[in-house]
């Protein structure tokens, strides 16, 4: 039986929309708003999906006392309440935007043990969401 | 092929109990779940359908039809009922989001003879559910939907 199990969590962060390969005027007209010099913030939500066998004993496809305490590691502590342009180190040199940071919290994820990690839906705001599964087999992400 | 998806919803209670463990064990693997009293859920089930439209009809399936179906399949099973308890078809398993989407699936999938069953998904709170897609025949699942 095919299941997958999906968990929602929140954070709050700020970013600023800017890239360096583009000038003050390019940034302007792509980014819009987005481009503003102090930033701005989000309630961003993360929503988790795994899969694996269901354990008889437990029901479970993983406890999600050991998937909450994992997601909390490794994003919640380090993503909530900051400003992800400086305070993550990955976008230092990457655009913060939802589809590098959607990106960023699945590879970061990857690493739980007790489950296969299928996909990673990152809600800007409640109008805006993306999704990311990982490359298909064979292909390697930019 | 278009996927239709209904909702519905039941509440119900459960507790996580697994008698080959000890009290001890229970407690540390299941947590609050373990209260022997029971706890209870307003569950959010969608149930997705996918199919070509009958071209007299326009309609993968009768939204009538499904809607029966998930009446006799689902609700008068679970609504307001102790899962551990009243419901059969979970006995001897711990009724965990996981174990009731799977019990749903086997269900609903012989009873929708037009078009054929792709998802069951079960919200046991907004912020945690379960995606079933029965057997996998490999095809691609449908991921989407409404919430």
């Amino acid at each position: 039986m095919k299941l997958h199990l999906a968990r929602r969590y929140r954070f709050s962060a700020s970013h600023r929309l800017h890239s360096a390969q583009l000038s003050e005027e390019e940034n302007q007209s792509v980014y819009g708003k987005c481009n503003n010099p102090y930033g701005h913030g989000h309630n961003y939500v993360v929503e988790v999906a795994i899969s694996g066998p269901v354990d008889h004993s437990t029901g479970m496809i993983a406890n999600l006392a050991d998937l909450d305490a994992f997601v909390d590691r490794e994003i919640i502590e380090p993503f909530d309440h900051k400003y992800l342009n400086e305070e993550i180190a990955e976008f230092r040199e990457s655009v913060p935007t939802t589809e590098n940071l959607c990106i960023e919290i699945f590879n970061r994820l990857q690493g739980f043990p007790k489950a296969r990690l299928e996909r990673v839906r990152v809600e800007e705001t409640g109008l805006n969401s993306f999704e990311y599964a990982g490359e298909p087999e064979g292909a390697t992400h930019e | 092929m278009v996927y239709l998806t209904r909702k519905i919803e039941f509440s119900a209670s459960h507790l996580y109990h697994n008698p080959a463990f000890t009290a001890e064990e229970n407690r540390r693997v299941f947590g609050k779940c373990n209260n022997p009293h029971g706890h209870g859920h307003n569950y959010v089930l969608e149930v997705t359908v996918a199919g070509d439209p009958d071209p007299a009809t326009g309609m993968v399936l009768d939204l009538k039809e499904l809607k029966e179906i998930l009446q006799r399949e689902v609700t008068d099973r679970m609504d307001h009922r102790f899962l551990n308890y009243e419901v059969p078809e979970l006995a001897g398993q711990i009724p965990t989001c996981e174990n009731i989407a799977a019990v749903i699936w086997r269900l609903l999938e012989p009873k929708i003879t037009r078009g054929h069953l792709n998802r069951v998904r079960l919200y046991e709170t907004p912020d945690l559910f379960v995606d079933c897609y029965g057997e996998s025949n490999g095809a691609a699942p449908h991921s989407g939907g409404a919430r």
